[in-house]
């Protein structure tokens, strides 16, 4: 089963990267009034169930994906 | 009776840089320095643990997020949770917040750029086995090299936990933190490197300071065990 992680720096996390890329947005004619930077992390796993995979990959985010003190998380199962 | 020599283990990860530095400085500064191979479950016979600087893992996903789970992480765990004096220095500061043995989490350098220089920083506690032979209030000079070095403590952090501060913030720190201990005050780690600051031709040995301060507590450890 397939599944995406989508990892965002939390609400009031400074973020640099998208402070960059929002200026450099701005530079380029673009009105960006905020810009900020995750990850995606795409997963291929072995699940009996939708409901399995996605208990099963939010345990991952929480031991390993996303640190919670600085990342939030959305788990989708593509299928 | 000649005083013992502690035995303090400095863990290499793949992919860390400064674990030779980290055992030449202890080597100088009078301990028996153990390599210790990051797979090794178990730890010899150690009075401390020292967790060098580098890119364990490539510092993929986040800085010290892998090295986190590493056999010879969990086993410093241990070590940690039953007392043990543990120092993690840039990478491996990074690995002990990320294994939970430190508070907070340190992020990408506020102006993007990776920063290398000389720092000074003052010192806040002068009473941990990291830091007795410093004086509180007298500044220190160690070199910074990192490009993920802002430190972001946890909202409840106790200010008594800050060990150092940068007097000239290099990295967007919030409080200008340098290093900070666990509560119980066996575990510190720093973004400075002591371990390349241990000879005046380096420009500077302040970083014999926090290092002898390590020995002399390991040589205690050892002192209570016989």
């Amino acid at each position: 089963m397939r599944a995406t992680v989508l990892v965002r720096p939390k609400p009031g996390i400074l973020d640099p990267q998208g402070e960059a890329v929002g200026s450099a947005l701005g530079h380029l004619g673009f009105e960006v009034r905020d810009a900020r930077i995750g990850k995606v992390i795409d997963l291929e796993v072995e699940a009996a169930d939708e409901a399995t995979a996605k208990a099963e990959v939010e345990q991952m985010c929480e031991r390993l994906l996303a640190n919670p003190l600085i990342e939030s998380y959305e788990v989708e199962i593509v299928g | 009776m000649a005083s013992p020599q502690p035995r303090i283990g400095v863990i290499t990860y793949p992919g860390s840089q400064d674990d030779r530095d980290a055992l030449w400085a202890l080597a100088a500064l009078d301990a028996e320095a153990v390599a210790v191979w990051h797979e090794e479950r178990d730890l010899p016979d150690l009075d401390a643990v020292v967790l060098p600087g580098g890119f364990s893992y490539g510092d993929y996903l986040r800085c010290g997020a892998i090295a986190g789970f590493s056999p010879a992480t969990a086993a410093v765990h241990e070590f940690a949770e039953a007392g043990g004096l543990v120092l993690g220095i840039c990478n491996g500061f990074q690995i002990l917040c990320e294994a939970g043995l430190l508070p907070g989490a340190l992020l990408r350098n506020e102006s993007l750029r990776f920063v290398c220089r000389d720092v000074s920083l003052i010192v806040e506690r002068d009473d941990l086995p990291f830091t007795k032979r410093c004086t509180a209030g007298l500044p220190l000079v160690l070199p910074v090299k990192h490009g993920d070095g802002r430190y972001l403590p946890p909202p409840d952090l106790d200010p008594a936990q800050v060990v150092l501060r940068y007097v000239d913030n290099p990295n967007g720190s919030v409080g200008g933190i340098a290093g900070v201990c666990n509560e119980a005050g066996n575990v510190m780690g720093l973004m400075p490197h002591p371990e390349h600051a241990v000879d005046p031709l380096l420009g500077s040995d302040d970083g014999a300071l926090l290092l002898a301060s390590l020995v002399d507590a390991a040589r205690e450890e050892v002192l209570t065990a016989i």
